[in-house]
């Protein structure tokens, strides 16, 4: 991609963490392990760089750190998802209503 | 046309705001599930997008790593049981960090002459992505209890650990001043691992939760200092979403225990204390031991009964007992809720998703402020394997060391009944004055085999 100037890109974090702390802090404390897990995914996609060294790898090194770094974030990134979607599917409200006892 | 970067601009940004529609969703657990698959789509846009329009080649490389990574993500994720959801996240915090960190290696062996603030980049990179890597490693290995739960300690370990962290830095520095050789970033890299290894070492069990979400937070930095280094935003910003979770978390978790986070890292917290693990306090005080049968009638003829669950229903895995017991209960008109310490467990929510796998309605789990008022109502507290996050020391011995912490106010109950394996004391190595209460009554024995002899003494009554 076309670079950014660093000033430009620095302001895109700053407001980035703004905005993370700003939707994370809504989410209760009963989802918190699935909050985590879909973090996880989430920094999954380092995919996006471990695709572009592999992709334009020329010498042997670089093949091998880039294939190694395939690996481990294609298994971040599959991984994550599918634990939290497995996680999430485990939460369920009270089937039937038959609130409380006398 | 299709290479125009302002598309590959957009493409991108739909990423970043599937992201952010993801963690948005996850406000309620109604819409939670949903938000994850956005989240997913967003993911596979990014990945198209980086295969068609980055000048890619090495297809045949590229599709064995993400075979491999697959097979291994799917059967990891399938297979993992709820009890050991810390270790699977400490391991892709891991797997995110070290990814992070090879991408920072690979663009310094093939850069000819970073500018500065490449090169600043790189090394943040490689440096919090190698120290989330270890340690992450380090964590599963001690949730896994491949090493032991306990503070590993040695004479001078901070100032060790400083030095190392000092050394790994005096190495950026230089390369950002424009050393480039590469050694220095590999000598940075392995000063790093040290780093992440030794930070972790020397942190018990009951701290993970503040550990885990501090490395989810590393990794999500260094997947953001990728961004700089490869000039991606949807990187820098993914990653800082995740740098924002993770810290957010580690707040949330180190005020659960009254604790600073220098504390819980430095402090080497949970050393057994001398003397502590007695059954008998000074003022001759006894701990008062109980049967099946008896906590059964208990349970029969309450109205209202709080379970407090904590790791060592995990450990037991007693969470599908625990329910099946509730239910027995409810059935026969007794009001069964479960109080949830912020910090029970090995990481944040971890009860709550223990619970939630053995069909517990989450409707029914309260968080401690909410349920903390409720104890004087209630006739029985069943403590299964919580210890510190009840122990009453918190609120009335200055000279405790988790005074302070916000606990469980299950000693206001009518009566207590604490499941536990023995007269071991807690993760904190303290003793916990509820159990000396002459409210209190001890099951002795593993939390799963203790619930199903009450639910077989309950079915008798």
């Amino acid at each position: 991609m076309t670079p950014l100037p660093l000033v430009i890109e620095l302001t895109i974090l700053v407001l980035a963490a703004f905005l993370g702390f700003e939707v994370i802090s809504k989410v209760p404390t009963m989802l918190h392990t699935p909050l985590m897990s879909g973090a996880n995914f989430i920094h999954g996609i380092v995919i996006v760089g471990a695709i572009i060294v592999l992709g334009n790898a020329n010498d042997t090194f670089t093949k091998i750190v880039g294939f190694i770094a395939m690996v481990l974030a294609t298994a971040n990134v599959v991984g994550g998802w599918f634990v939290t979607d497995r996680m999430l599917g485990m939460f369920k409200r009270r089937p039937e209503p038959k609130k409380d006892g006398p | 046309m299709i290479s125009d970067p302002d598309v590959v601009g957009l493409l991108y940004l739909v990423t970043i705001v599937c992201f952010v529609i993801a963690l948005r969703f996850l406000s309620s657990p109604k819409h939670a599930r949903k938000g994850n698959w956005v989240g997913g789509a967003g993911m596979l846009v990014a990945i198209a997008t980086t295969l068609l329009f980055e000048g890619i080649g090495n297809w045949a490389l590229i599709a064995v790593g993400a075979t491999i990574g697959t097979v291994v993500g799917v059967v990891g994720a399938r297979n993992v049981r709820m009890t050991a959801m810390p270790q699977m996240v400490a391991i892709f915090n891991g797997v995110g960090g070290g990814a992070a960190a090879l991408v920072a290696l690979a663009e310094w062996h093939n850069e000819a002459g970073p500018a500065w603030d490449s090169t600043t980049s790189i090394v943040l990179s490689a440096l919090i992505g190698s120290i989330s890597f270890a340690g992450s490693i380090i964590a599963f290995a001690k949730l896994q209890e491949l090493l032991s739960g306990r503070p590993i300690v040695f004479p001078g370990q901070n100032v060790v650990n400083i030095l190392v962290l000092l050394a790994a830095t005096g190495l950026g520095m230089a390369a950002v001043a424009g050393v480039h050789e590469q050694w220095v970033l590999w000598a940075l890299v392995a000063l790093a691992l040290l780093f992440g290894v030794m930070f972790v070492l020397p942190i018990g069990g009951a701290d993970m939760p503040v550990v885990i979400s501090l490395l989810n937070a590393f990794t999500g930095i260094a997947a953001s200092a990728t961004g700089f280094v490869l000039d991606s935003t949807v990187l820098i910003v993914s990653g800082m979403l995740v740098g924002a979770a993770g810290t957010l978390l580690t707040l949330l978790m180190a005020k659960a225990m009254n604790r600073s986070i220098a504390n819980v890292l430095f402090g080497a917290f949970g050393q057994v204390q001398a003397g502590a693990g007695t059954a008998r306090a000074d003022d001759g005080r006894t701990v008062r031991a109980t049967t099946p049968d008896d906590v059964a009638v208990q349970l029969s003829f309450a109205r209202k009964v709080i379970v407090v669950p904590g790791y060592g229903m995990a450990v037991a895995q007693a969470q599908h007992d625990v329910r099946q017991l509730a239910d027995i209960l409810e059935g026969r008109g007794v009001d069964v809720r479960y109080a949830i310490h912020p910090v029970a467990g090995r990481m944040p929510g971890h009860m709550n998703v223990l619970l939630a796998e053995a069909n517990v309605p989450y409707t029914q789990l309260s968080e401690m402020d909410e349920i903390n008022p409720e104890f004087a109502q209630t006739d029985v507290a069943l403590v299964i394997g919580a210890n510190d996050v009840t122990n009453p020391a918190a609120r009335s011995d200055p000279g405790s060391p988790i005074y302070g912490m916000p606990i469980l106010d299950v000693d206001k109950a009518a009566s207590i009944v604490v499941l536990k394996r023995s007269m071991n004391p807690g993760f904190a190595g303290i003793d916990n004055e509820l159990y000396l209460d002459s409210k209190t009554t001890m099951l002795f024995g593993d939390a799963k085999e203790s619930i199903l002899k009450l639910i077989s003494a309950v079915k008798a009554q």
